[in-house]
């Protein structure tokens, strides 16, 4: 046919089959918004409340701050795991899985390039709003606001965009969703716990610091403290490349799994 | 001419493993025709359907949709082809409408026009007065219809429709086929899959028929059932004894037979004696044409 001719050549990632991902899962958030966010507005403040009031009754200040403003910000990055991280993973197993969903997408012309980074960058968005959901509950157990608060949703964001594309990895190269398990157990349970959210790492062992610093998590929580704590440093510059370089290489894995996953 | 293909296959060979699914198939559908696909189950339709759109790779072959070539150029063809799924995947928490919206956004609409043919697919599919309800208070047959009108949103040059009324009673399948029988009179160019011989029958131009991955027979379902069956057919009754004997004499006066459950049908017969038994004589169908080529056995 002379249809070739007729239409420009489409290329990759573009804006409007990316768009079109978008719209699909704004509009199904208009019929589930309410479960979301109750479950990511409740966890992170059941977290900050028992945490908060348990330990804080015994530690009155850490590095000098008060218990409730360095629970309140490390736990950021609680909220943006379990908003990215797990939600990605079930979320895209049941899309595929069991409604088909992506192979109703990947019929129209949305590549599986495209789908992923719709996919990551909207887990990513929620992540950087329902993050900022613990900082604003210490607000009222007495973090006192400042402008530095303005960037959080931004870190929630690239925080966020590289824990979605872990977890749409993870769903990708998964057989079954029992397999879950093994990643929730192995790796993101120590991840959330070697973050610095509960605890400062200066008392660990040095090893374990290490491999603290290589935590996208920790680097989080670091930046949400600078953020709105102590400011910011120079070396935040490379805490943040740290989440960039995290993203991108979730990014690509992501979308590598899925087209395994989703083109025969 | 290929200019004149909405969609050319040549050798395709699709692989799983140690199973071929698709084993060199060739295949034409020209502009403005609906071309049936039919064959068993695990005959390799839904493979070569899933190759139509490059969800599944051609191992081999040449592949040409609206000519654009596959896989390279897919997502071209895929803006401008229709597809209804085997498998209901709509967004059931989601409105009649919410779903269209969705799909004029995937299929890149512009925004003026999204109204219009929400609308248009809505009337199509005669699902109007539904736009409000969420899919999952819908029928199964208006999800069916939905599907369908989810797939015609773009107005697209190519309809694949994967098994369109698998699973449906046969009201709900008559339905279907009047609306199907609407997008053919329109000049819509169609490829279904499916392996209802009345389906095909009554909405096919041409038929190929699919076995083991490759076809096996192609043609008007008339021409096809003089071609391979003729006229007229005997169908002989009796215990699976007597069965056996009619089908060993008519094989060796060189009669095609199809066992049909109950009876044996002796093919062909085109005013001939039946070779002394007694039966019912009927006219031959694509049925029997579909059984003689697909084989008795299901794998």
């Amino acid at each position: 046919m002379a249809a070739a001719e007729r239409t420009a050549k489409i290329g990759r990632l573009e804006r409007t089959a990316i768009t079109g991902v978008l719209v699909r899962e704004v509009v199904n958030f208009s019929s589930y918004w309410r479960a979301a966010t109750f479950s990511s507005t409740v966890e992170p403040t059941i977290y900050l409340l028992a945490f908060g009031f348990g330990f804080g009754s015994l530690v009155s200040t850490i590095n000098g701050y008060s218990y409730v403003e360095f629970v309140g910000t490390g736990t950021v990055a609680t909220a943006v795991l379990f908003s990215s991280a797990f939600a990605a993973m079930f979320g895209t197993f049941v899309k595929y899985q069991f409604q088909h969903t992506y192979d109703a997408i990947l019929a129209a012309p949305v590549d599986t390039e495209e789908l992923v980074t719709a996919e990551s960058i909207w887990i990513a968005v929620r992540a950087g709003v329902y993050g900022c959901v613990p900082m604003i509950v210490a607000i009222f157990f007495g973090l006192d606001p400042s402008w530095g608060m303005l960037t959080v949703p931004f870190i929630a964001f690239l925080t966020g965009l590289g824990w979605a594309n872990f977890g749409i990895m993870t769903a990708g190269y998964a057989k079954a969703i029992e397999n879950f398990n093994y990643i929730v157990s192995a790796v993101l349970t120590p991840l959330f716990l070697l973050a610095g959210t509960f605890f400062p790492l200066d008392g660990l062992p040095r090893w374990l610091q290490v491999i603290a610093e290589a935590n996208p998590l920790h680097q989080c929580v670091e930046l949400v403290r600078a953020a709105v704590l102590y400011g910011f440093e120079w070396n935040d510059l490379l805490r943040v490349g740290v989440l960039v370089v995290f993203a991108l290489l979730m990014w690509r894995l992501a979308i590598h799994a899925m087209e395994r996953k989703l083109i025969d | 001419m290929t200019n004149e293909l909405a969609i050319r296959l040549r050798g395709a060979v699709k692989r799983y493993g140690p199973i071929t699914a698709v084993d060199g198939l060739d295949l034409d559908v020209p502009v403005g025709t609906c071309v049936g696909l039919l064959g068993p189950n695990g005959a390799g339709k839904s493979t070569t359907m899933r190759m139509l759109t490059a969800q599944a790779i051609a191992d081999e072959g040449e592949l040409e949709v609206l000519g654009y070539r596959l896989p390279q150029d897919s997502k071209q063809a895929r803006a401008q082809c229709g597809v209804v799924p085997q498998l209901d995947n709509l967004d059931v928490s989601l409105t009649v409408e919410q779903n269209l919206l969705v799909f004029t956004h995937l299929y890149r609409i512009g925004r003026h026009d999204r109204q219009a043919a929400i609308e248009r697919s809505l009337e199509l599919a005669n699902l109007t007065d539904r736009r409000d309800t969420r899919v999952d208070k819908l029928s199964g047959g208006m999800r069916r219809r939905l599907l369908i009108a989810r797939a015609l949103v773009h107005q697209p040059r190519l309809v694949l429709m994967d098994e369109p009324t698998v699973g449906l009673d046969p009201q709900v399948r008559q339905q279907l086929w009047a609306l199907i029988d609407r997008l053919r009179h329109e000049g819509t160019t169609i490829l279904m899959s499916t392996h209802y011989i009345e389906e095909a029958e009554r909405l096919a131009d041409t038929v190929l028929i699919m076995s083991h991955g490759v076809g096996v027979a192609r043609g008007k379902p008339a021409d096809l059932v003089l071609e391979h069956a003729g006229r007229e057919v005997l169908e002989v009754y009796g215990p699976p004894k007597r069965l056996a004997e009619v089908e060993s004499e008519a094989t060796a006066s060189r009669l095609k037979t199809r066992r049909t459950g109950t009876s044996v049908s002796i093919l062909g017969l085109d005013g001939r004696d039946g070779l002394g038994f007694d039966g019912e004589r009927r006219q031959a169908t694509l049925e029997d044409v579909f059984v003689l080529l697909t084989g008795e056995e299901i794998a």
